[in-house]
């Protein structure tokens, strides 16, 4: 036996149960003592504790940057930040909602959407004492009326954030996009730290493409707030790092030009520095006001815009894709020329129309009677169709592909430009997996003059005619030209990745521009009459655009087409020819004839860049001399 | 005299139901009991932790290890705990001193073993278990209650482990380790006179540990306790901001995962040692009664499992956890609710982390054990 003495187990268990109810006793105590604890911090204390919770707390609180400032190459803003006054509630500070919402309408204007918007949010998920806003963007009136009865609404707050605004709105629309509310998708997307504070993103366009660059870094404050939630004192603050500014390559003057020239009407047009490639001029018209779209527009309003059949919402520059009809011609030809298609000297007989075979389909000439005989030069300076009919099928839908590609036409080739489409460029393979059909020689006839399935974007166009201003050197459109600070442009731009279109002979783009001055000023150019008192050459191709394919033979009467199905007028050119300093590319919807309508409208462009701006130039900088040294 | 039945064929001899819980060795009504804590504490851990769910299945993944583990503890029978005892206890005392030679550890305590080849464990975790059951052998050797000069030797078995523990330094572990030794020498029996002159002892002591024993931050922790306002952004802001987050909770609590306090970053530890704020702020006096209602239910089965327990050691072992597992509840809620000083107790089976889940449920094992081992007494 291990324990060599006497146990008296009976009598064990006896002083085991004693001690056991001592124990209890003591537990029943001590949980009993627990539970008054509870009851006196929780029922006899409650109101000293909840008063505790709701105020004199620190909090931290994400101090979100101001977003980047966008300038034209002249330094004048585009899109700044403005101070915006909204009411936010905190359902938790208010005793009785229903009464502070009816409170609130009477002395400010909530739209029902407003309303309907607040009462979702109310209902879903959120952190406990984040506050929801209910009003955006009040009044000089309402802030006022707001400041004198705030103290009758606990828990309602007005606070002032930094909102985008557009000063010159509907010019720069298109071009710079807008920012707008974070949606639900996005909130999924972003780095919801540093967007802590941060109720807008870009959209579209610079703002959504550069929205890293402009956005800046988040900053953090530690506040001492009281029991309604207003800040007492600031404890502790790291600032923000504010977005970068940035300069575009756009010029206002040029932006303002434009939209005056299409003013009235449907259209686009897009100028282009070509030795930068940067885009002087980006303007779909009608435009819209971007602004709306910042604080939220109206679902009214937003449905008038979206459903208007001019389109208003629709950038026609990057997103808009024609037939390019003639205007595809100068680099039709340099493709014939390079291909060995044709010669200089090579003339072709124009009936008024082309066969592929005797007896076939004939294709027509615009010029009903013909250009009778006629080379490359000619070809282009009068448009004839039946000249590129057959360069078309001699060079076959392959050579053109190859060629068109180099010039950009099927892709993308911006570098920053958001949202830009690639247009079609047909080729074999396009047309068996998206008609199920193979390559006929008839689709090459169509393609030779830019019509068929051939679709084009302006800017596409615009690029087109720069690399040919640039007599092949590729220069990728961009609208970013510089951003303030060490770090170079290079940084923030995409690398361009297009090799220069070299010619086996490279005096051919010296031809082809001839021959694009041929149109401008030769005696039978097809748009000779906008080059008339021009100080400089000028180089340029017109095309029409057909709304509705028209059947063989089928007479044409602009005068009894509806307006709306009138042709599309296009116009591509740079100028002056020989030292390219702007190309344009100019599409005036339902215009009619591209040269007697689109080509006055590029040559106003190239008088505004060339003359009037440096003019005006010279005359500002010796009106700041005259004036001293003010600025 | 016991007699030991080779055979552990021990329900049937009782007359009582064979059951599947007894051929599991479980205690059904002690396990639904936990299984309904720790189930609650998974989603106050939820909230507690930010809605992070990562932690909630770290914990689960926990609870499951203490689970199986208490099954296999539950399969021994306590002959085998009063076997292993003294050698166990051998062990960890090694296991101690190794700790403070080689130990490795965070914020200037050593705690931890790394063996290699074994998961890196806490000895002094486990000595939770092993004083008392040593304490327990040791007492339950001779008859009850203990002479004096045994009781000083059991104390010895206790205050060994503590001061090891203490020097890590770890005083909460080691007044928990501790107390779970003294609690046996209690049920051992020992005198009235005897538990008066340690009180007298321990109340003169108190300041000589004050001067000697304890260090800077204990210290600061019992003034704050006195004192909370004197120090609200230092050493008083646990202690403020869990009472305000317990008070603002009222009668009914702001609701599962509407607490402000703990949200909004202003209680720390919110998944740790101070969840039962968070509990008591989002479910407020009601869900904080039934969460001492149902740590109630638990001590009295076990009290009862202790009372009909069949021998002096598994008794005075019983009756030590049960009370162990008292004192943890006792201390981790006066402590939040700002009755005791801040001292790192977790809740049980609430709180988030560490090895106390494990340790908790091995001993409800053993408890399960001595509950489901029963045979015939001999005489």
């Amino acid at each position: 036996m291990a324990w060599g003495e006497f146990k008296d187990t009976a009598g064990e268990r006896r002083l085991f149960q004693r001690r056991t109810l001592v124990m209890l006793v003591l537990v029943l105590l001590v949980l009993g003592g627990l539970l008054a604890r509870m009851y006196q911090l929780q029922l006899v204390e409650h109101e000293i504790y909840t008063t505790l919770s709701d105020k004199n707390r620190v909090q931290v609180q994400s101090v979100p940057p101001p977003r980047g400032l966008v300038y034209d190459r002249n330094n004048l803003l585009l899109a700044e930040n403005r101070p915006v006054f909204s009411v936010t509630v905190v359902p938790e500070r208010v005793d009785d909602m229903p009464a502070t919402l009816a409170g609130l309408q009477d002395i400010l204007s909530i739209p029902d959407e407003d309303m309907t918007r607040f009462e979702r949010r109310l209902g879903e998920y959120r952190r406990p004492f984040e506050a929801i806003p209910l009003s955006y963007d009040l009044s000089e009136d309402e802030i006022a009326r707001m400041a004198v009865r705030r103290h009758e609404f606990p828990g309602v707050e007005v606070t002032a954030e930094l909102v985008r605004h557009y000063p010159h709105s509907e010019l720069t629309a298109h071009a710079l996009g807008y920012v707008s509310r974070i949606n639900r998708e996005e909130l999924q997307r972003i780095d919801s730290v540093n967007y802590a504070g941060t109720n807008y993103i870009g959209k579209s366009g610079i703002e959504r493409f550069y929205e890293d660059v402009l956005h800046g870094t988040v900053g953090y404050q530690n506040v001492e707030t009281n029991a309604r939630g207003r800040i007492l004192r600031v404890l502790e603050r790291e600032n923000p790092v504010p977005g970068e500014d940035l300069q575009l390559h756009l010029d206002l003057r040029m932006q303002r030009k434009a939209h005056q020239l299409l003013e009235g009407r449907r259209g686009t047009i897009i100028a282009i520095e070509p030795a930068t490639g940067g885009i002087l001029a980006l303007a779909s018209v009608p435009s819209f006001d971007a602004n709306k779209f910042v604080t939220g527009i109206g679902v009214e309003e937003y449905r008038e815009l979206s459903t208007s059949i001019d389109k208003p919402l629709f950038n026609r520059a990057l997103r808009g894709q024609y037939p390019p009809g003639s205007t595809i011609k100068p680099m039709m030809a340099v493709a014939a020329l390079d291909s060995g298609a044709t010669t200089r000297e090579k003339e072709i007989y124009d009936p008024g129309y082309f066969q592929l075979r005797d007896g076939g389909r004939r294709y027509r000439d615009w010029k009903r009677s013909g250009h009778g005989w006629v080379n490359l030069m000619e070809s282009v300076a009068e448009s004839c169709d039946v000249y590129f009919y057959e360069m078309g099928v001699e060079m076959g839908v392959d050579v053109m592909h190859r060629y068109l590609s180099a010039f950009g036409f099927g892709e993308d080739a911006t570098l920053d430009v958001a949202g830009a489409l690639e247009g079609i460029l047909p080729s074999r393979e396009w047309k068996r997996t998206n008609r199920n059909e193979p390559w006929y020689p008839g689709d090459s006839v169509n393609m030779s003059i830019g019509q068929g399935f051939f679709l084009a974007t302006p800017l596409q166009l615009a690029t087109a005619t720069s690399l040919i201003a640039n007599r092949g050197v590729w220069v990728e459109p961009r609208l970013l030209k510089d951003i303030p600070g060490d770090r170079p442009v290079e940084e923030f731009l995409p690398e361009g990745t297009h090799k220069p279109l070299e010619l086996k002979n490279p005096d051919d783009w010296e031809y082809v521009v001839d021959t694009m001055e041929a149109v401008m000023h030769g005696p039978k150019g097809t748009a000779r009459r906008a080059s008339v008192g021009a100080s400089y050459r000028m180089a340029g191709k017109s095309g029409t655009a057909q709304v509705f394919s028209l059947e063989e033979d089928e007479e044409y009467d602009a005068e009894e087409i509806r307006e709306r199905l009138r042709d599309h007028a296009l116009f591509v050119g740079f100028a002056p020819s020989d030292n390219p300093q702007i190309a344009v590319a100019v599409i005036v919807e339902n215009g009619g004839g591209g040269s007697s309508v689109a080509a006055p409208v590029a040559r106003e462009l190239f008088d505004t860049w060339l003359e009037d701006l440096p003019a005006a130039d010279k005359h500002s900088l010796i009106g700041q001399a005259s004036t001293g040294d003010e600025r | 005299m016991v007699g030991v039945n080779p055979l552990g064929d021990e329900a049937g001899s009782l007359g009582r139901k064979h059951s599947i819980w007894t051929t599991l060795h479980l205690d059904p009504l002690l396990l639904v009991l936990l299984l309904l804590l720790m189930v609650g504490g998974l989603f106050v851990l939820y909230s507690g932790a930010d809605r992070n769910l990562l932690v909630v299945e770290a914990q689960a993944v926990r609870f499951g290890i203490g689970l199986v583990v208490m099954l296999f503890v539950a399969q021994l029978d306590p002959a085998v705990f009063r076997r292993w005892a003294p050698w166990l206890y051998l062990a960890g005392i090694i296991g101690l001193v190794a700790v403070l030679v080689a130990g490795i550890g965070a914020k200037g305590a050593q705690r931890w073993l790394a063996i290699p080849g074994l998961p890196r464990f806490q000895p002094s975790e486990g000595m939770k278990l092993v004083v008392p059951m040593a304490t327990a052998w040791y007492l339950s050797r001779y008859y009850l209650p203990p002479t004096f000069p045994r009781v000083m030797l059991g104390l010895l078995i206790v205050l060994l482990p503590m001061a090891l523990i203490i020097l890590q330094p770890d005083l909460g572990t080691s007044l928990l380790v501790g107390m779970a030794g003294v609690y046996v020498v209690f049920f051992a029996g020992i005198s009235w006179k005897l538990i008066t002159a340690f009180f007298a002892m321990i109340s003169v002591s108190a300041p000589l540990m004050w001067f000697f024993v304890m260090r800077d931050y204990q210290k600061q922790r019992v003034l704050t306790l006195l004192d909370p306002q004197s120090d609200p952004l230092g050493a008083g802001w646990n202690i403020i901001q869990s009472k305000t987050a317990i008070g603002s909770g009222g009668l009914d609590g702001k609701g599962w995962l509407q607490g402000t306090q703990s949200h909004l970053e202003f209680l720390p530890e919110s998944h740790t040692d101070f969840i039962v704020a968070v509990l008591a702020e989002e479910f407020g006096f009601l869900g904080m009664a039934a969460l001492i209602i149902l740590y109630f239910m638990i001590i009295l089965r076990c009290l009862y499992i202790s009372v009909t327990a069949q021998d002096s050691f598994s008794r005075l072992l019983a009756g030590a956890l049960t009370m162990t597992f008292f004192l943890y509840i006792f201390v981790n809620i006066g402590m939040v609710s700002g009755l005791l000083p801040v001292v790192g107790v977790p809740l049980p089976l609430i709180s988030y982390g560490g090895t106390s889940a494990i340790t908790l449920l091995a001993a409800f094992g053993v408890l399960m054990s001595i509950q489901t081992h029963r045979r015939m007494i001999a005489a």
